[in-house]
Order: C-alpha cells, then structure tokens, then sequence
C-alpha cells in the first residue's frame, strides 16, 4: 500500500541572531544552512496496517507524512500510495487519502463544522444518501451531534478536534496519515478518538500511520513502530520488539499490607517508585521468577504485577535525554 | 483535476464562501464602504469640470464615468492575494492541497463569491443614481451591453490571476503582499480609477495601452459610458483578453514552480 525507497527531503533555511543588528545585517546578507529532515529512508507498509511513526522534535515525521500526502515534493527518492506518486496529486489518489494535523484544521472557522461537511461532499462527489449515512456515523461515533451546528470557533479544542476527524473521514479515505491527532485532548477525549480510529481502521480496512508523541496512542493503535532520528530511521517492526531490545527489564509492581522496607526492595531490584503501601521495581527479564518468588517470600504481598516499562521510558532510552 | 468534479463542487464552494464572507456583519459593512473611492474623485473631478470641460469630460460625464467605475470595481473586485498569503506562511494552503479540486480553484470560486456580497448592497444604489443622473451617458444598444458583459468578466478574471499570480510568488518570496502594494498602486494611476486614461498625455496613453491596467477598470468604464463604436470596442475587448491568457498563463506557471517549493510549515 504504502513504498518509500531512499527518501530524502532538505530545507534551505534562513538563519540569523537575534537583536536588531542582526536583523539589519539579514537584509544585505542572508544565511541559510540546509535541513535534512528526511536523511535516506525506506519501509513498506501493507495494506490495513497501523503503523506508528515515532521519533523526537524534529527527527523527521510530519515531513515525512507531508510527503506521503503529497503536500511536499521529495529532495530526491521515491514514495508511492497505493501506486500513485503523491508530489503529482492525482485526484484519484485524493480521494483515497486523508491527512489529520493535529495543529492545524481544514473547518472553517467563523461557520460551524456542517458547513466544511458539506463543502466536502460537494468537492468528493459523495451522493447525498451515502454522505448522510456517513455523516450519521461519524457524529455518533464522535458524539459530536450537539457541536456540529455551532461555529467551529466557538467550539472547545477538544470538540473541534472530533469535528477535524469528521470532516478529514466523510468522504472514507482508504489511507489515513494521523498528526498527533490527540494533542491537547484530555484523557476522556483522548480513548474517544484512539476508539474511533481503532474501529474505523477495523471497519474500513483503513491503513493508518500515525505520529504521536502521547505513547498512550501508539501503545493502544499501532502494533508496529517506526522510529527515526535525525532524518534516518533507527527501528522498524513490532512495538514489542521495540520495548524487548531497547529496554530488556520488566516492571514488578507491588501491592502490599504495610510500608514496605527500604533495604529489603534495594535487594530486589531497581526501586523505581515506593509509597506507602506500593512499589514499582524494574528488574531483569530474566531474574523476573527469582524477583517475584523472593518478594511473595519475604514482603506482605496483596497484590503483584509484572509489566512492560511504560512507553515513554523506552522513547527516552531510545533518544537518551531529548524530548519525543 | 477533473472538470465535472470542479463544476459539481463550484455552487456549494460558492454558498459556503457567501456564508462565510458575511460571518461577521459590522466588517461587511466597514469592507463595503472601502471601495467608496470612485464616489470621492467624482465629487473632485465634476467640480474641476463645472468650470471648463477637461478633454471630452464635462461635469455631466465626470458624474458618468465615476458612478460606471464605482460599479465596474464592485463587478471586477478580488483579494485573494492577501488570503493566500496568510495560507502560504502559515501552511494552511495545506488543507486545500489535500481536496480533489484544484487550490486556486477554490480561491477563485470563493472570490467570486464575495461580489455579491458588495454588489447586492451598493450596485442598486449606483444603478439608479447612474441612470437618473447621466443615463445620456450611457452606451446604447444590446449588442453594446454584451460586449460590456465580456469586458466586466475580462476585467475580473485579470484582477483574480494578478491576485493569484502575486499571491503564488508567496512560495518563492514568503510574503508577497508588498508586490501587490506595487501592483495596487500603478492599478490606480493606470487603470483609470483615480481619473480616465484619455487624459493622460498621447505619449502615455501608448504605455497605459500596453499595461494590463486599463483593461481590468478603465475598459469596462468606457464601453459602459459609450467612449467606443462597435469596431474599436470589439478590439479593445480583444486586446484586454490577450491580457487574460498571458495573466493565465503567468498565474499556472508560478504554481506549476512555486508549489514545489511549498513548505507546509506549522503543522
């Protein structure tokens, strides 16, 4: 569904300090230095597949998805959806295609969400009763019912947010690039949208390649993962796989009648976090069994948990200090 | 982009660009009254007038052809530019990207749904004041009326391609609002705007004949206030839509390029 060989996108950038000087001395002589924000990347994506994109500020992603939706020419590679070369922007291809940037929107802002419907099923050539049937699941899916009258600028972040999703879905796009499309939602929010992508993807049959730097949304949407980092892609295959080789320990999380003993959870493993009556060890896969045994031998355990490291730990091994 | 799909799409982009031109009532009403410029050079230029006629232009005509030009400028008017600016550095123009439509399309379909919005408040008022104060001044015939028709519909589509052209040179420049400021400027000395083209001296009036200028205003001013026969209307017309292609072809070129440059920033 979805072929990027040696891809490579670069930027001229202009460049100046701050300061007034600077800015005068801008105006005679610019500097510009060269971006490379997509450095030489290849994947393969079949289709229905959900495939998270990660990697810090920077590293390449959006610009990657700008690519694949036509939106940016290559510096050089190739890239193909569905057979099509995005950069020509056929309209078939179009059709077939959405992109949700999560900062910015396609409503209208001074009109509500309808009337971008609307506009486009006039410009897909969605006939009436399918637009209408598609409308209809899309507003109760979103439970958006109440907010797609009122204008979009009147709208709460996260209500417009549905309404993008909406207005990105009514003409059902086969490819689906998502930019952090839960950025700003809170947490209710956030499950609704991750549930309504998850069921449109099971429906539809919808390949999805989403960019998010809330780990929560690749852990519950994307079985695999593509990490780049400067351009360059670092990792490609199950988040699994990921988790296994970037970080090899696993969490034992406890549960426990009284405060536990300082000394004797040091002896267990790595303390992460203790409370009152909890703790949180990272410990070796391989000495989980031993761990396990040894604290229901030794501690008044209620309770216990063995678990992956949360995603946002494994990123920052990953990317060492720098944010994702 | 298919031309069914963008016919199929052209009414609804209209409604919607309508609905969304009068969103806010008061800034309707302030955008109205900025185009009032034709009504104060005719108070000017009737006076200047009453006392000797300038050229063939006596008070009479002065008042026929501001009232003509008032009307031609709510018929021929576009500000695509300054949208398109806002979308090309903000990377909104993304969003229109995405759509089975071409951008500047859309642009166009939603510029030309503004003129309503003008037209319907101020043409009534200008029509009748035309025909009740120099009605004499008016072309006669309608064979005349349809060669005005294709003027007013050259005039505009040339000020909707240099509002699209100068706003793709956006892609290249980053902002090109100050070429359009140049642009405006040399439209109002040339176009006939500030006062007719036939007074300029007979050496300027050959390089006001070569500029696109007159023919987006002026032209349709004067076939409107019968400055024409048949013949030279006819070439006159010809000459404003040989502007038309070249400013089309002008306008595809800097897209076909320009969009390669295009950086989508913001998202």
């Amino acid at each position: 569904m979805i072929s990027v060989r040696g891809l490579h996108k670069h930027y001229r950038v202009a460049k100046r300090d701050a300061g007034l000087r600077a800015a005068v001395s801008s105006l005679f002589r610019r500097r510009y230095e060269t971006v490379r924000a997509v450095d030489g990347i290849d994947f393969e994506i079949a289709k229905g597949e959900r495939v998270g994109f990660l990697g810090p500020n920077g590293a390449g992603k959006t610009t990657t998805l700008k690519v694949l939706a036509g939106l940016l020419h290559p510096t050089s590679g190739d890239a193909r959806v569905d057979g099509h070369e995005p950069r020509r922007r056929k309209e078939a291809f179009l059709r077939e295609i959405t992109l949700v940037l999560g900062q910015k929107q396609q409503l209208i802002w001074d009109l509500p969400p309808s009337e971008t419907f609307d506009l486009n099923r006039a410009i897909y050539g969605i006939p009436r009763a399918t637009y209408e049937k598609t409308k209809g699941e899309l507003v109760e899916l979103l439970r958006i019912g109440d907010v797609v009258g009122r204008p979009t600028r009147q709208l709460s972040l996260g209500e417009r947010m549905k309404c993008e999703l909406a207005a990105a879905l009514i003409h059902s796009p086969k490819v689906l690039f998502l930019d952090e499309p839960t950025i700003g939602l809170d947490v209710s929010m956030q499950s609704i949208v991750r549930d309504f992508i998850l069921r449109y993807n099971e429906r539809h049959g919808a390949t999805i390649i989403l960019t998010s730097h809330n780990m929560a949304d690749v852990a519950a949407l994307c079985p695999r993962v593509i990490v780049i980092d400067h351009g360059k892609l670092v990792f490609d295959g199950e988040l699994d796989e990921l988790v296994r080789r970037t970080s090899p320990n696993k969490r034992v999380v406890l549960t426990l009648a009284s405060k536990p003993d300082g000394a004797a959870l040091a002896a267990l493993g790595t303390v992460v976090r203790a409370g009152e009556a909890s703790a949180e060890l990272s410990v070796p896969a391989s000495e989980v069994s031993r761990v396990v045994a040894r604290a229901l031998a030794t501690l008044t355990v209620e309770d216990l948990t063995v678990t992956d490291p949360p995603l946002e730990d494994v990123m920052a091994d990953v990317f060492g200090a720098r944010p994702t | 982009m298919s031309l069914r799909t963008t016919l199929r799409a052209i009414p609804t982009i209209m409604r919607v660009g309508f609905a969304d031109a009068i969103a806010y009532r008061a800034e309707t009403i302030v955008w109205i009254a900025a185009t009032t410029m034709p009504l104060v050079m005719l108070a000017l230029w009737s006076a200047v007038a009453r006392d000797a006629p300038i050229g063939r232009f006596g008070a009479q005509q002065m008042v026929g052809y501001f009232l003509a030009m008032f009307i031609v400028r709510q018929l021929t008017g576009s500000w695509a530019v300054w949208l398109m600016n806002m979308e090309i550095r903000d990377g909104t123009l993304a969003q229109r990207m995405l759509r089975p439509i071409h951008p500047l399309v859309t642009y166009a379909v939603a510029a030309l749904a503004e003129l309503p919005v003008r037209g319907l408040l101020a043409l009534p008022i200008a029509i009748v004041a035309l025909v009740a104060f120099a009605g004499s001044e008016l072309t006669r015939g309608p064979f005349m009326w349809l060669v005005w028709v294709a003027a007013i519909l050259g005039g505009w589509l040339i000020t909707l391609l240099t509002n699209l052209a100068i706003g793709c040179a956006a892609l290249f420049v980053e902002s090109s609002n100050k070429i359009m400021d140049v642009w405006l400027a040399l439209y109002f000395v040339f176009s006939g705007y500030l006062f007719p083209v036939e007074l300029f001296p007979r050496s300027m009036r050959t390089v006001v004949d070569w500029l696109p200028f007159r023919y987006q205003l002026g032209l349709p001013v004067e076939i409107m206030t019968g400055a024409y026969d048949v013949h030279h209307a006819l070439v006159m017309l010809g000459r404003q839509w040989a502007v038309v292609g070249c400013m089309l072809v002008i306008t595809a070129v800097t897209w076909t390029f320009g969009v390669r440059r295009f950086a989508a920033y913001g998202g």
